[in-house]
This record gives structure tokens, C-alpha cells and sequence, in this order.
């Protein structure tokens, strides 16, 4: 195992990467841009190292920043979090150059996963279906276009290099399309530093289900069950469960079955998540493969009792994972993300210093977050504040404790997704286990459609 | 606030954030000082916590001053954009 890691991310990810680290006996390094001086991940890290600068381009996307302060600290090893370089072939190069391991994918997995248009074509040889779409990079408007009559519309517009979300857009007509494409080019260069886009066709009353999966590298794969995120906000997910409502059995087989298969096709190493749409007959998509931790892991290791960041560690350091598709789910658990938006006013992000904070306790409840009282919200970086995840014998118990979970949680005075969350969960349709990726839109106002 | 014509209208930022004048950097800027502008037209963006909102005219009439350079950042309520009311 290693003896010293240092953790290139920030936010509530930094913290659990940390304690991850803290449990399996490896020292921490934090980093950390001007604005995240006095972040927890700094205050709990045992060395932490001033990366300078405020944008992500100046400190959680500069590799050079980031190789040096490894070396500085004499890490052994660098664990990327998700999102900024996370998924990066040029930062495991670089560590790999370093003499640091990097804990993620190979640098063959991150070139096929990091571009979702490959992916597609690789899951398509391997027989697993894909949505109709562009196969290629589109590098106009005009190309758009031509793409989007031959598919026809509604369209979805999505980043090559992308994930959360971030350079997404749907499109109903061609006026959409010519607004839209270059701002989800513009808001993918800025949180990918690659600007290329794909389209695909928009799948209706589809759920999102995804599988967790842990792959050895070597060919070896095992998955942890499947996640259902339905509940999304312009393709931000904002509610994850597990296990998946409405999803019939064989459907679910068939889904862990695909993954499993797809990541041994490509040699998979590390967490990974397979993630597909399932349309209202059962019939099942991959849309792309996320090659990292991901923000909504808790849900699975609430059902399943494994900790995917020490998982992460062992692959990482070539220990034995798990090996056998045998891993028991109890229960259910569901995931809030409390996010510094203001859902009464289109989302608009929320930034500022955050006064008060009161976090909801008691058996079952697991609070992943970086926030406390005093601590300033930067404009820099994503919205998540924190993950409230609990989890219940079943469905039922588990809502019953989310519910009474997000009365008590407090956030003041910034404005945060949490009144939206109780309202949710008090939603009919929701309760029922009836809802699609397009659920959020009954929640959102009707001026935001033109955005 | 006064309106009508020929009053200055000051575009205030909805939220902090860092100010851009174009979509992209390869995008021309949506507005330049002289531009004529109608009411929705987008202004400008601001990128606050990775997301991106469109700044748009509420009156028609004529940009006469840039107060912001792009990709500085701007506070809530900041004054970015004068434009002088048709």
C-alpha cells in the first residue's frame, strides 16, 4: 500500500478521499487554490500545499502545479477525486513521468472513456446497444444541423470530454440548436479544457440507471449493483437511489451483465460507472462509461457495506479487489445533493459566506460535506455542498428518514436545493417510484425553458 | 429607476460572478460600445460555480459603456453595462 498520497481535488470529495486515506494508515497531503485557504480538507489533511491562483484553470486543473507539489511532499500517490483532471490522460502521463502512481484508470481506459464518442463505438463492438447519434466530433452549427434532421428532433447536445452535466444542452428546433451549440462549447472548454461536441437523439420518459462497477485491470470486473438518477436538472443529478425502482429483474440483470461485460472488454481499472438509459419497454442504451469516483458512489456502499475509495487504493496498489459478482445489498439507501442553488429562482448558483449550518443525525444517516459555519461558498468551482445519504430496511423506511432528515438540515443564509429535496419527497410520483429523467421539469419555472 | 427614452440604464449583475463579453473565446462579443440592442438580447455571460447566465437587455437602445474587462470578476449588483434608452 501507499505511504503518502496527495489528494488533487477539493470540496467534500477531498475530505472522503482523506479519510479513505486516514482509515488505510496512508498520510495525506491536501492542495488547495487561494479562495480554498481554510477548507477542511486543508485544516484535516496532514501536510497541505498552496496550489495559488482561484480559477480551476490556475490551480485544480495545472498539472504542472500539482506534479511539483507531489514531488515537493514526496507522494507516492495521487488520487484525483472526480471531475478536474480526475479523467485526464495528460495528468496520469504525468505522474506516471513522476514516479506517482495515479489512482484511477490505465491511461488506454481514460483515452477511451475520457472520449464518450470512442466509448460508444467501443461498447457498440462489443454488443451493447447504443443511443442513435452522431459518431463523430461536430465542429459547426451547421454540422449540428445536419446531424440533428438526419436524427431528427428533440436533440441532445453533449461534450466529448464532458460528465455532470456540464456543456449539455437539450434542443427542441434548429433556433435552439444555433443559441445553444456555442455556449455548451464555451461551458465545456471551461470545465474540460476540450470543446468538442457530439449529439444524440433524446430518449423520453427514460430512466437513468447506472452500474457500479470495479475492474482489476486485467481483464477481472465485478459490479455492485446498478443506481437509479432520474432525478436530474439539466443532466445535474440531484437524487440517487439504489436499488432502482420500476426496474424488473431481467432488466437489471441485463444491465449489470452488460456492464460487467463491457468493462472486461476494455480492461477496465479502477471504480468505474457504466451508465445506460432505460426506456418505459425495458429496452436499455449505454450512454458512457464515467471512469472515476463518482459524486453518488455513498449510495452503493450504503447498500452494499464496501468502501469503493479504499477499493480504489487496493486496485491502485495491486492488491486483490473484489472478485465475485456475489456482494449483498441490503436495504435501500437514497442520496440528496445539497447544492448552493436557488431552486425558487431558475437555480441560480449561491454563493457567499454560509453563517450557520445545522447537519440532521441518527441511525441510518451518512453526511459527506465540506461546509461549516464560517465558511465561505467560492464562486469557482461546482455548487455541491454537501451529499445527504440514508439509508432504510426499505423504500419506505428510507424516504420516511430522508424526509425527517431534510426538516432538520439548515443552511443559512445561502439559498440551497434542500426545500426542493422535501418537496420531492413528499411527491406522489416520486414516493411510487414513477420517475423519468424529465420528473424535474414539474419543479422548475416556466422562464427558465428558454435558457 | 428612471426609464424611458433617453435615460441611462445601468445592466447590474444578477449575481457575482466572472464577466465575459462572448460565448466563447473564438465567439465574436455579443455587444460592442455603439451596439444598438433590443430588450432579451443577451449582453453578456457571467460563469458563477461552473454555470454560465445569460445577461440580457430589458429596454431597447444603444450600449455606451463597457464598465467590466473580460474575465474579471464582478459582484451582485455590480454595475457591468450602461446603455442609453431609445
Amino acid at each position: 500500500m501507499f505511504s503518502k498520497v496527495l489528494i488533487a481535488n477539493r470540496g467534500e470529495i477531498a475530505v472522503r478521499v482523506l479519510r479513505a486515506a486516514k482509515e488505510l494508515g496512508i498520510t495525506t497531503v491536501a492542495v488547495y487554490s487561494d479562495p480554498d485557504r481554510e477548507s477542511l480538507s486543508v485544516r484535516l489533511a496532514d501536510e497541505a500545499v498552496p496550489l495559488g491562483g482561484a480559477k480551476s484553470a490556475d490551480s485544480y486543473l495545472n498539472i504542472p502545479k500539482l506534479i511539483r507539489a507531489a514531488r515537493e511532499t514526496h507522494a507516492d500517490a495521487i488520487h484525483p477525486g472526480y471531475g478536474f483532471l480526475s479523467e485526464s490522460t495528460a495528468f496520469s502521463e504525468a505522474c506516471a513521468e513522476a514516479g506517482v502512481t495515479f489512482i484511477g484508470p490505465t491511461v488506454e481506459n481514460l483515452r477511451l472513456s475520457g472520449n464518450k464518442l470512442d466509448a460508444k463505438q467501443t461498447m457498440r463492438a462489443a454488443g451493447i446497444p447504443i443511443i442513435p447519434g452522431s459518431l463523430d466530433g461536430i465542429g459547426s452549427f451547421f454540422e449540428a444541423t445536419r446531424v440533428a434532421n438526419e436524427i431528427g428532433y428533440p436533440v441532445i447536445l453533449k461534450a466529448a470530454a464532458g460528465g455532470g452535466g456540464r456543456g449539455m444542452r437539450i434542443c427542441n428546433d434548429r433556433a435552439a440548436l444555433e443559441e445553444e451549440f456555442p455556449i455548451a462549447r464555451a461551458e465545456a472548454s471551461a470545465a474540460f479544457g476540450d470543446g468538442t461536441m457530439y449529439i444524440e437523439k433524446l430518449i423520453t420518459n427514460a430512466r437513468h440507471v447506472e452500474v457500479q462497477v470495479l475492474g482489476d485491470g486485467r481483464g477481472g470486473a465485478v459490479h455492485l449493483g446498478e443506481r437509479n438518477c432520474s432525478v436530474q436538472r439539466r443532466h445535474q443529478k440531484l437524487i440517487e437511489e439504489s436499488p432502482s425502482p420500476g426496474l424488473p429483474p431481467y432488466v437489471r440483470d441485463g444491465l449489470c451483465a452488460a456492464a460487467v461485460q463491457g468493462v472486461r472488454h476494455m480492461r477496465y481499472q479502477n471504480a468505474g460507472t457504466m451508465e445506460f438509459l432505460v426506456d418505459p419497454e425495458g429496452h436499455f442504451y449505454f450512454m458512457e462509461i464515467n471512469a472515476r469516483i463518482q459524486v453518488e458512489h455513498p449510495v452503493t456502499e450504503m447498500v452494499t457495506g464496501v468502501d469503493l475509495v479504499k477499493e480504489q487504493f487496493k486496485i491502485a496498489a495491486g492488491e486483490p479487489t473484489l472478485a465475485e459478482n456475489n456482494t449483498s445489498h441490503v436495504g435501500c439507501a437514497i442520496e440528496c445533493r445539497i447544492n448552493a442553488e436557488d431552486p425558487e429562482s431558475s437555480f441560480l448558483p449561491s454563493p457567499g459566506k454560509i453563517e450557520s449550518v445545522l447537519l440532521p443525525g441518527g441511525p441510518g444517516v451518512r453526511i459527506d460535506t465540506h461546509i461549516f459555519a464560517g465558511y465561505e461558498v467560492p464562486i469557482y468551482y461546482d455548487t455541491l455542498l454537501a451529499k445527504l445519504i440514508v439509508h432504510g430496511r426499505d423504500r419506505e423506511e428510507a424516504m420516511a428518514r430522508l424526509l425527517r432528515c431534510l426538516d432538520e438540515f439548515e443552511v443559512a443564509p445561502i439559498q440551497t436545493t434542500i426545500p426542493l429535496h422535501r418537496r420531492i419527497l413528499r411527491d406522489p410520483d416520486f414516493r411510487a417510484g414513477r420517475y423519468y429523467t424529465d420528473f424535474l421539469t414539474r419543479y422548475v419555472a416556466e422562464e427558465e425553458e428558454d435558457e | 429607476m428612471p426609464s424611458g427614452p433617453n435615460h441611462i440604464v445601468e445592466v447590474k449583475a444578477p449575481i457575482a460572478g466572472i464577466f465575459y463579453r462572448a460565448a466563447s473565446p473564438e465567439d465574436p462579443p455579443y455587444i460592442e460600445i455603439g451596439s444598438t440592442v433590443s430588450p432579451k438580447q443577451v449582453l453578456c455571460l457571467l460563469e458563477t460555480m461552473k454555470v454560465f447566465t445569460k445577461v440580457r437587455s430589458v429596454v431597447p437602445g444603444k450600449v455606451v459603456e463597457i464598465l467590466v474587462q473580460n474575465g474579471e470578476t464582478v459582484g451582485k449588483g455590480q454595475t457591468m453595462v450602461l446603455i442609453e434608452h431609445a
